[in-house]
């Protein structure tokens, strides 16, 4: 079986321009909800208590809420969890009563409603906890960033590491962008999921561009334009791409599919970051890479002749 | 040329057995237990205890699988195995009664526990399960933060009234003492007065470093707290209230407590399997008072028990043995011990070194001073019950500074500090975060996490060896010996696996296919171009081999980074990722070409290859 047969090199960068232009825009349209709309952080961010709780029913949220808001709250998030069984109440943090008080209250509150209540979960953190995480997480996103453009511009050339960068925000910053438009919850495990995509994204970028300089060095395709090596380049790897990623996707799917509700949002990061990995290594890294003029004296450093003084100098 | 030299092989035969063995503990189970621990600061659970426990057991015909004494830091245990829930029920009202003798006060506490299956051969190879985190297993997790500014405040209080009473001892004028933030200043008339103050404190107080400064026409000394002197209080406030918190969490029973210290100020407890977190807050937040007081010697020794105790005087017991009656109003409190350490008299023998601050001090020497040939003790109250902890001879007038000898052996020595100083919280401490987790929540965590692997493995697995044939079937293999050496390495770790490491497990593996894809989508394309069988599994070996390290780097980059500065969940994550990036690049380009190698590699005219169909263009 083999599912690609390609003739000749797919014209990928012919296309380039207008697939820059959808980017640039899928981009701008991210970043407008993620500052519109704003992340909707989970608790481990924003501090406040988190209480689980299981009906041997499905629950009546409307009621919960009531009930919830009696106890004198007034931002509070009743929501159902995985099943319709699950109920998922968010408490925000206050200062004069601690979060055993407040998770014992909520809990005698609804079992007065309904005795056949049970106490899956409660998590309470507090608001400096959450203030050093989102520090901690911003400032690891930087470290991979600086980490990922420091070994690429060594190992390739500065303006390979600047297209394999902007490639992988560009993944990042959309999947944000998705979390801010559908309001999912970003929590820990899904800052986890993308900074894994950083790592995961740039080695599709890696691929590409190792098969780039590949061909750059290869005397058959000296003549080349360096759209037409890009074009050889993606194409050669385009398989291998594509198989690669079906198979993380596998299994990122057993865990959407298996996982629970724990791992569902974790699972989902992941998900668009595999697709928009694929994309953005062919139509942003690549393209990025040819906007700045990558040519092939970048990768072919010329010999550099014998100093004759060399040694002789005492 | 696709032969790898004997020693290959045996590494990655050495590899598969390390991978075998101390993977294989974490599908044994585990077994119910009985674990009885020290319920009280003054009882040491030791070797000596664990012939009890196994006496009373094959007395009362309930043999034990296996009777185990641990010891973890200072606290140790005694865990014995048995066959069926049954009997671990039975044995644990039997133990309960054979050890505690009073019901009301308990001297050990006798709890279920679970203990991991494996074999004991692998036990001995240090081959153990992986721990399973609180979201695996249903339990308590709190975050505490110590309150060290409190500490320190504390300290500084105590230096000043130090200072004050160092310099009227020594008859050294000065002209007021006062507090300026972490400055303590003290105000003289003449520089000769001071530096008669300086040689004073010099001397005494290491902790200080002083320093001359003028203000118009006033002298003064500034004392500030020396950098180190500021770390090591501390650290030692931290290191006493996790000690405590250990004692406490102790009398809960909990089979595998975790009490560690994050970052400077941070200490995190899980207690796994309790379901009552205002019980366990109950008992974390507990004050444990420590009092020193004079023995009562109109009481005649011996008579004690019977005699009638004075009013104002107080029947206490030292540890489980003999009485001994003191008043009942205290020279000095707990508070007041600003440290305790284990050391040795002038004889070489061991010691207790008690550091007072200085109001301690102040009030210690004015109660020793005319009682000099008497005895004081030390109480502890725990549970508003008293222990009495030693009983000490005074043979001098004491101070700020003093030892207790006569400890016996310098084991004595240390639990006795250990108890000065973990007898109470060094500092307030507060709980900033707070997690529970039911164990039914815990269950279904594994289950889920474990599922998702397993099917996500299976799909990549039917998928490779359909389209590679036997290549894909290499790559399989190769992706199990990663998978198995990935739990191999984190259980030697002890690693704690979360739902967020299970995650990172079975996305490491789907990652980990790449490198295979890589390498068999080369060979292909080799083939393609008209290669020689044997030549293009060289090649397609060998030069997929710097895009894999290339990606590899770009992804342990980011694992890195996530390890570093990632916390909890991310952290958690990041291990398992950093580890199986390592373990896949081995099993990737290693293994599966020590495979390919052992199946191709000795014919010589080879005419095809197993790597699925190979597409050429214009045939």
């Amino acid at each position: 079986m083999e599912l690609f047969r390609i003739h000749k090199d797919i014209p990928f960068m012919r296309h380039a321009l207008i697939f820059n232009v959808i980017s640039a825009l899928t981009f701008v349209a991210a970043v407008f909800f993620l500052v519109y709309k704003g992340l909707h952080l989970s608790i481990e961010f924003t501090g406040g208590t988190v209480v689980e709780v299981v009906y041997n029913k499905p629950a009546d949220l409307e009621k919960i809420r009531t009930s919830i808001e009696g106890l004198g709250y007034t931002d509070t998030q009743v929501q159902s969890f995985g099943t319709a069984q699950n109920v998922m109440i968010r408490l925000p943090a206050r200062k004069d009563v601690t979060s055993a008080q407040q998770s014992e209250r909520v809990m005698a509150t609804l079992k007065a409603q309904d005795p056949a209540v049970n106490l899956h979960r409660v998590e309470f953190v507090g608001p400096q906890v959450g203030e050093e995480l989102t520090h901690d997480g911003l400032l690891a996103l930087g470290m991979v960033i600086i980490g990922i453009v420091i070994y690429l511009a060594f190992r390739f050339e500065w303006k390979f590491a600047v297209a394999a960068i902007i490639a992988n925000l560009h993944d990042v910053v959309i999947i944000l962008g998705f979390f801010a438009f559908f309001q999912w919850e970003f929590s820990l495990t899904v800052l986890a999921a993308v900074l894994a995509v950083l790592g995961y994204s740039v080695n599709e970028s890696v691929v590409v561009f190792d098969r780039v300089r590949e061909t750059f060095r290869d005397r058959r395709y000296g003549k080349m334009t360096t759209a037409d090596v890009m074009n050889h380049a993606i194409t050669s790897t385009i398989s291998r791409t594509i198989i690669t990623h079906g198979s993380t996707q596998m299994m990122v799917l057993a865990m959407l599919l298996f996982g629970g509700a724990t791992l569902h949002y974790f699972a989902i990061a992941l998900t668009i970051g595999i697709l928009f990995g694929i994309y953005s290594s062919v139509f942003v890294a690549a393209a990025v890479a040819m906007w700045l003029g990558v040519k092939r004296e970048d990768l072919i450093k010329p010999v550099k002749e014998k100093d004759e003084t060399d040694g002789a100098v005492v | 040329m696709n032969r790898y030299p004997l020693w290959k092989y045996i590494l990655i035969v050495i590899a598969l057995l390390f991978g075998v063995l101390y993977s294989v503990p974490n599908f044994f189970g585990e077994s119910p237990a009985v674990q009885v621990s020290s319920a009280k600061a003054t009882v040491k659970v030791d070797q000596a205890t664990m012939t009890r426990v196994a006496d009373a057991l094959s007395k009362a015909g309930m043999a034990p699988e296996s009777v185990l004494f641990d010891l973890s830091g200072n606290q140790g245990s005694v865990r014995a195995r048995f066959v069926d829930t049954d009997t671990q029920f039975r044995a644990k009202s039997l133990l309960e009664k054979e050890l505690n003798t009073d019901p009301n006060d308990p001297t050990y506490i006798v709890a279920f526990n679970l203990l991991p299956n494996t074999p004991q051969w692998l036990q001995s190879l240090r081959a153990m399960p992986m721990y399973l985190g609180l979201d695996l297993r249903g339990g308590v997790h709190f975050l505490m933060q110590v309150d060290t500014k409190a500490v320190i405040n504390k300290r500084l209080q105590g230096l000043q009234t130090s200072v004050r009473s160092m310099l009227r001892d020594k008859n050294v004028r000065h002209a007021g003492i006062s507090r300026n933030g972490d400055q303590i200043v003290v105000l003289f008339r003449d520089a000769e007065t001071r530096d008669r103050a300086r040689e004073v404190l010099v001397s005494q107080l290491s902790e200080l470093a002083l320093q001359d400064a003028a203000d118009g026409a006033d002298l003064k000394l500034i004392g500030t707290f020396r950098p180190e002197a500021l770390k090591r209080t501390t650290e030692e406030a931290v290191q006493q209230n996790i000690s405590t918190l250990s004692k406490r969490v102790n009398e809960l029973g909990v089979a595998e407590p975790v009490i560690q210290r994050q970052g400077a100020d941070r200490i995190v407890v899980q207690l796994p399997g309790v379901q009552d977190v205002s019980r366990a807050k109950d008992i974390i937040g507990r004050t444990a008072t420590l009092e020193v007081r004079m023995v009562d010697e109109s009481v005649m020794r011996g008579t004690e028990e019977t005699a009638a105790i004075p009013f104002g005087s107080e029947l206490f017991k030292i540890g489980k043995g003999a009485p001994v009656v003191l008043y009942k109003d205290p020279v000095i409190t707990g508070d007041y011990i600003s440290s305790a350490g284990a050391s040795f008299d002038q004889n070489q023998q061991p010691a207790v070194s008690i550091d007072l601050n200085g109001d301690g001090g102040r009030r210690m020497r004015e109660a020793t001073r005319s009682k000099i040939g008497k005895s004081m003790a030390i109480v502890l109250f725990e549970k508003n019950k008293g222990e009495v902890l030693t009983v000490a001879t005074i043979r001098d007038e004491l101070g700020s500074r003093f030892q207790i000898t006569g400890m016996g052996s310098a084991d004595a020595a240390n639990d006795l500090a250990l108890l000065l100083r973990a007898g109470s919280l060094a500092a307030p401490m507060e709980i900033i975060e707070e997690s529970t987790i039911g164990p039914q929540l815990g269950a279904e965590n594994i289950q889920k996490g474990f599922n998702s692997t397993l099917y996500g493995f299976a799909a990549i697995a039917i998928f490779m060896m359909i389209y590679y044939h036997l290549f894909g079937f290499f790559s399989v293999f190769a992706l199990a010996v990663n998978l198995m050496l990935l739990i191999a390495v984190l259980s030697t770790l002890q690693a704690t696996l979360t739902l967020p490491g299970m995650a990172a497990i079975a996305f490491t593996l789907g990652m980990a296919i790449d490198a295979n894809v890589l390498i068999n989508e080369r060979i292909r394309e080799e083939l393609r171009n008209g290669n020689s069988p044997q030549a293009a599994i060289a090649a397609g070996f060998d030069r997929a081999w710097a895009t894999i390290l290339d990606s590899n780097v770009t992804t342990m980059i980011a694992g890195l980074a996530l390890l570093i500065f990632g916390s909890g969940a991310i952290r958690g994550f990041a291990v398992v990722h950093c580890i199986g990036i390592l373990t896949s690049i081995f099993s990737a380009v290693f293994v599966s070409r020590g495979v390919a190698n052992l199946w191709y590699g000795r014919k010589k005219k080879l005419s095809g290859v197993s790597i699925g169909q190979v597409w050429k263009p214009n045939t």
